[in-house]
C-alpha cells in the first residue's frame, strides 16, 4: 500500500516525486467530497488537530479548518502574534502544552524559518508546516502542483514562471522544490532585490525580463508583492513595479494561449496583477482555494489515517 | 612553592623555536629549566611521555558575562572552563552589564577575578561609554586600572568619527583597539551568512561585504590615524585579503579568527537541521571562505586563534533560529576541534597551531606568559593528541553548554593544565 | 500477501459462466422487486462492486431498454476500522453524478462478510442525498454478519469459515472470471 513515510510534512524539498503523486491522487478523491451536499466525511473522528498560527493568516488557518471539520477531526486554535512570541512563550512551552492537549497533529505557522521542524523533534504527532519564515509553504505547493495537475494533466515538462517577490517567498520555495521534482521548468523573474543567491540550485532559471520569463509560458504564478518592508522599501515603488514586472493582459499574451494563471493571494491588484487578468478566463486563483482544502484534506488522511 | 618536574615530554614553545623531548622543571609558579634529563631532589613529578608540553593558551576574546548574566557564565565557571580547554590567560569581553567603560568598573572587574578566577583574566575595557558608540571612555584611566585592550565586542563602531578618535587617541596609549567588524545595516536581521544555505533555509542572512565593507573602512582609518587595530573574529576570504593587503603596506593590524570559523561552514546550519548552537555571529561561512582563514592562519596572515567564548543559557539558545542568541560555547573543545581538523588533516602544523594559541596573542596585547623562557610565570599544558574523546556539552563546566559539536568524536585531549605553577587540571580532571 | 500465512486456492465456488448467471438472475430479480426500473440507480462499491454494478446496468438496459444510472462507491473514509490499521488504504474517486433523493439504491458488492463494508457504504450514500429505499446486492454471501445487514439479492451463498476467503475474480481488474474459496496456511504448517 503506497504511504506517506513520514511524520511530518515540512517541505517539498524533501519530498518524493511518489509521495507527492499520491498526495495529489489521495487529493483528488477529496475534491469530490467537496462537490457533495454533506462535503463531511468520518475519517478523522476522534483526531485532535491543533492550529498554531504565530503570524497573521486568513485563508491558510480558514483552509486547515475546513480541512479539519471535513474530516471530523477536532480542531484547537492558538493564535499569537509575533510581538508576544518574541518575548512571551517559549517553543518549549508550547510544546508541553500540545501533549498535555492530547494533540494527533500540530499546523504551524511561524516567522522563523525552522520552527516546526523544532517542533517536529520534540513531539510525537505529525507537524504540518503552514508557512516557516521565507523558507516553505508546503500545503500551497502540494495545492499548486494539484491545480495546475487538474487542468493539465502532468507536470512534466511545462513551463512554469513565477514572478514576484522571491526572496522573502516561502511559496516560491516549496513551488520550485515541487515544480522541479515533477519534471516542470521553472523560470523565476523579479527585481535583482528581490531574488535570493544560489537560487538556481533549487533547480530553476532566473530572469529580470518578465516578457521572456511569460514567453510561452504553460503556468504564470504571480506572487504578492510587498513593496513596504519592516526593513525599508527594497524596490522603487509600485509605478516601477508595473512598469517592469506587473502581470497585464499585454504580458500574459505572450504566453501558451492555454496557459494558466495563478496567485496564492491575497492580492494586490494593480500591483504585481491586473484586475482584468486575475478575473480572466485564464485564471485559476478562485479554483485554488476549494484545491487548498482537498490537498490538506489529503494530507490529513495520509498522515493521521491509520493506526499508531 | 613546590617544585614540579615535568618529564618526557615533546615540549612545543615556538617563542623559543623549541620542539623536541625535554624536561620541564617549575619552581617558585615560575619556568626555571628546561633541558634534556634533568634530575632534582623533591619534585613532585609529572610523567609527560607521548605528550606535548606547551606554555598556557592565551585567549584574546571571550565572554565570561560576569556581572550581570551570571545566569549565562560567571567568572568561576568561565575561567574552570577556561582551564578545561588548556587555556591559562584570558581576556574578557566588557559587554557585560554594566558595560566595563569605567576605571571603577575595570577596577571592581579586577576584584572579582582576584576572588573568583581560576585562570588568568585581563578585562578588556569598551570603546565608548556604555557601548553606545559615541563617547570615547576614559582609556587611560581604565588601562591604569587593568584593562589591557579596548572594544565594543559584541556591537561594531558604527559611527566612522569614533572610530576615528578611538585609534587616534590609543595610538598615544599604546593600546590595541579590538573591533567587530559588523555593518549594521547591511546585517539587518540576518542570522545566518547570505548564500547557498541562507536560500534554501529561508533564513534571514548576512553579506559577507557586513563584515569585509567595516574591515575596509577601518584599515583606511588606521592608515590615516594611526593605532592598534585588532580584528576580532574575521571570517570572510574578503577581510583577509584586505588584511593582507593592509599588512604588506605596514600597517598595524593584527587579526583573530575563531575555531569555528577555521572548521565548520554554514552547511552545518542545515544538516542539523536549524540547531540555534550553529547560529554565531559573525555566521558560518562557506568552504571557501574557511579555506582562506586556514591558509592565512598557516602564512601568519591570521595572527592568532581566540575563541569569542559566547556561553549562553539553555532557555537562550533553546528558541526559534532567528529569537534565539548568536554564540558558541568553545573554550572547552577549542585545542581539540582545531587539532582534529587542522592539524591532523596537515593544514597547519602543530608549531603554528601552539604559536596562534600562546605567544602570539601574548605578544599582541603584551601580556605575560606565552612562552616557557626561563623565568616566564608557570603557566603550561599538557596534551595528549592521541587521545579521541566525545563531545559532551553536559560535561563542560562552562554555564554554556552550546556547542554545535555535541557528538563529535575529536582526537587530541587537554590533559594537565598549571597556572602559575599550581596544578589546576591533571589527567583530565580538574583540580580547582 | 499477509505476514499471518500463505493463501492457498481451496476451491473453485463459481466459473465465468455461474457469475454470468447469477447477474443476470440479480438483475431480473431486481426489475422484478421494483416493478420496474423506475427511480432505480446502481452504486458499486469500489472495487469489485463496480464492474459488478455496471454488468448489471448492461442486463438491465438489454432486458428493459432503459439505462440505469451508475456510480461507484469509495468508502475508505468510512471505514470504522480506520485509525485500529496500520497502513493507509488508498482513497479513490467516489464517482455518483446524479442525484439519489428519493431514489432506489441497489448497492452492489462481490462479498457480503461481517456486514461493516455496507455500513460504512450506506453512510456514505446517505451524504449525497436522502434514498428512497437501499437495497444490497451481493454476488457471494459469505455468512459471519457482525451488524444487522441482509442482503436482498444473493448470487450465491457459501457458507465458510473464519479462516477461509473468498476471492471474487473479474475480468476488468483481475483478467479471469472465477469465484474461488481460499485458505489460510498456518505459519510453518506443511
Amino acid at each position: 500500500m503506497p504511504e506517506l513515510a513520514r511524520k511530518d510534512v515540512l517541505g517539498l524539498e524533501t519530498m518524493s516525486r511518489q509521495e507527492i503523486e499520491l498526495v495529489l491522487h489521495t487529493a483528488d478523491s477529496m475534491r469530490e467530497v467537496l462537490d457533495r451536499p454533506i462535503t463531511k466525511v468520518p475519517a478523522l473522528r476522534g483526531r485532535t488537530v491543533l492550529m498554531m498560527f504565530y503570524e497573521p493568516s486568513t485563508r491558510t488557518l480558514a483552509s486547515f479548518n475546513l480541512a479539519c471539520k471535513n474530516m471530523s477531526a477536532d480542531t484547537v486554535s492558538v493564535s499569537k502574534s509575533s510581538s508576544s512570541l518574541v518575548k512571551g512563550e517559549s517553543l518549549r512551552d508550547t510544546i508541553q502544552n500540545l501533549e498535555s492537549m492530547g494533540a494527533d497533529a500540530v499546523v504551524m505557522r511561524h516567522p522563523s524559518a525552522g520552527a516546526p521542524h523544532y517542533i517536529a523533534r520534540n513531539i510525537e504527532g505529525s507537524v504540518l508546516n503552514a508557512g516557516d519564515g521565507a523558507h516553505e509553504h508546503p500545503t500551497q505547493g502540494l495545492l499548486d502542483l494539484f491545480t495546475i495537475e487538474q487542468h493539465k494533466g502532468s507536470l512534466e515538462g511545462l513551463k512554469v514562471a513565477i514572478v514576484g517577490d522571491i526572496l522573502h517567498s516561502r511559496v516560491a520555495r516549496s513551488n520550485i522544490w515541487g515544480l522541479s521534482t515533477m519534471g516542470a521548468d521553472v523560470t523565476i523573474c523579479g527585481p535583482s532585490t528581490l531574488i535570493p543567491p544560489y537560487v538556481t540550485e533549487i533547480g530553476c532559471t532566473v530572469t529580470h525580463d518578465v516578457r521572456e520569463a511569460v514567453t510561452d509560458a504553460d503556468v504564470i504564478y504571480v506572487l504578492r508583492i510587498q513593496l513596504e518592508r519592516q526593513e525599508g522599501s527594497m524596490f522603487p515603488g509600485a509605478r516601477e513595479y508595473r512598469r517592469l514586472f506587473t502581470i497585464d493582459a499585454e504580458r500574459i499574451s505572450l504566453a501558451s494561449p492555454d496557459a494558466l494563471l495563478m496567485h496564492p493571494g491575497p492580492m494586490n491588484r494593480g500591483v504585481e496583477i491586473t484586475t482584468d487578468v486575475a478575473d480572466g478566463a485564464q485564471s485559476v486563483i478562485l479554483e485554488q482555494v476549494p484545491n487548498g482544502v482537498a490537498v490538506r484534506m489529503a494530507l490529513l488522511y495520509l498522515l493521521l489515517g491509520g493506526g499508531e | 612553592m613546590q617544585r614540579i618536574l615535568i618529564k618526557n615530554g615533546q615540549v612545543v614553545d615556538p617563542a623559543n623555536e623549541r620542539d623536541g623531548i625535554y624536561d620541564v622543571l617549575l619552581e617558585q609558579g615560575q619556568v626555571a629549566a628546561i633541558s634534556e634529563n634533568i634530575s632534582v631532589d623533591g619534585a613532585e613529578i609529572i610523567d609527560a611521555e607521548g605528550c606535548i608540553v606547551a606554555p598556557g593558551f592565551v585567549d584574546l576574546h571571550c565572554h565570561l558575562r560576569e556581572p550581570g548574566q551570571e545566569y549565562k557564565e560567571d567568572v568561576a565557571s568561565g575561567t574552570r572552563a577556561a582551564i578545561r580547554g588548556g587555556f591559562t590567560s584570558l581576556v574578557a569581553m566588557p559587554n557585560t552589564e554594566p558595560a566595563i567603560d569605567s576605571e571603577a568598573a575595570v577596577r571592581s572587574m579586577a576584584e572579582i577575578i582576584s576572588e573568583k578566577a581560576a585562570a588568568r583574566v585581563y578585562p578588556a575595557g569598551a570603546i565608548t561609554r556604555g557601548q553606545k558608540g559615541r563617547d570615547l571612555t576614559e582609556m587611560g584611566g581604565m588601562m591604569q586600572a587593568g584593562a589591557v585592550a579596548f572594544t565594543d565586542d559584541g556591537l561594531p563602531v558604527t559611527s566612522s568619527r569614533v572610530m576615528q578618535l578611538a585609534l587616534q587617541y590609543s595610538d598615544m596609549l599604546g593600546v590595541p583597539i579590538s573591533v567587530h567588524e559588523e555593518d549594521p545595516d547591511l546585517a539587518g536581521d540576518g542570522v545566518v551568512n547570505r548564500g547557498r544555505i541562507s536560500t534554501l533555509l529561508g533564513l534571514p542572512a548576512i553579506p559577507t561585504a557586513a563584515e569585509s565593507a567595516m574591515v575596509a573602512r577601518d584599515l583606511e582609518l588606521c592608515r590615516e590615524f594611526g593605532g592598534h587595530l585588532h580584528i576580532a573574529h574575521v571570517s570572510t576570504r574578503n577581510s583577509i585579503d584586505l588584511i593582507r593587503k593592509a599588512k604588506d603596506e605596514g600597517l598595524k593590524v593584527t587579526c583573530e579568527v575563531t575555531p569555528h570559523h577555521l572548521t565548520l561552514t554554514e552547511d552545518l546550519v542545515r544538516e542539523s537541521n536549524y540547531d540555534t548552537n550553529t547560529k554565531v555571529n559573525p555566521p558560518l561561512r562557506t568552504s571557501t571562505d574557511v579555506e582562506a582563514l586556514v591558509n592565512a592562519l598557516s602564512e601568519g596572515i591570521v595572527d592568532v586563534i581566540a575563541t569569542d567564548h559566547a556561553p549562553h543559557s539553555f532557555d537562550d539558545k533553546d528558541k526559534e533560529y532567528i529569537f534565539a542568541d548568536f554564540g558558541i560555547s568553545g573554550l572547552e573543545t577549542a585545542f581539540s576541534l582545531l587539532h582534529d581538523q587542522l592539524v591532523l588533516k596537515g593544514d597547519i602544523t602543530m608549531n603554528r597551531l601552539i604559536a596562534a594559541l600562546t605567544v602570539v596573542p601574548a605578544t599582541i596585547f603584551d601580556l605575560p606568559g606565552g612562552t616557557l623562557s626561563q623565568g616566564e610565570p608557570a603557566d603550561l599544558v599538557i596534551l595528549r593528541p592521541q587521545d579521541e574523546w566525545a563531545v559532551n556539552p553536559d560535561d563542560f563546566v562552562s554555564g554554556g553548554k552550546n556547542t554545535p559539536l555535541a557528538g563529535w568524536s575529536l582526537t587530541g585531549r587537554v590533559d594537565t593544565v598549571l597556572v602559575a605553577g599550581r596544578i589546576m587540571m591533571r589527567d583530565g580532571e580538574l583540580q580547582c | 500477501m499477509s505476514s499471518e500465512g500463505q493463501l492457498k486456492v481451496k476451491a473453485q465456488i463459481m466459473d465465468g459462466a455461474a457469475i454470468r448467471r447469477s447477474l443476470v438472475r440479480i438483475s431480473h430479480e431486481i426489475v422484478e422487486k421494483n416493478k420496474g426500473v423506475q427511480d432505480i440507480v446502481l452504486v458499486g462499491i469500489r472495487r469489485r462492486g463496480v464492474p459488478l454494478s455496471e454488468r448489471l446496468g448492461a442486463y438491465i438496459e438489454e432486458f428493459e431498454d432503459v439505462v440505469v444510472p451508475n456510480g461507484s462507491l469509495d468508502i475508505t473514509l468510512y471505514r470504522d476500522d480506520l485509525t485500529l490499521r496500520h497502513d493507509r488504504p488508498m482513497v479513490h474517486r467516489t464517482e455518483v453524478p446524479f442525484d439519489i433523493t428519493g431514489k432506489t439504491v441497489i448497492l452492489v458488492d462481490d462479498v457480503l462478510y461481517t456486514g461493516r463494508t455496507v455500513r460504512a457504504a450506506m453512510d456514505a450514500l446517505v451524504d449525497f442525498g436522502r434514498p428512497g429505499t437501499i437495497q444490497l446486492a451481493v454476488l457471494v454471501d459469505r455468512g459471519h454478519r457482525e451488524l444487522p445487514i441482509r442482503p436482498d439479492y444473493v448470487g450465491k451463498n457459501v457458507p465458510t469459515s473464519r479462516h477461509e476467503v473468498i476471492e471474487v475474480r473479474v475480468d476488468e481488474i483481475d483478467g479471469i472470471e472465477d469465484v474461488v474459496i481460499m485458505e489460510r496456511q498456518e505459519e510453518g504448517a506443511e
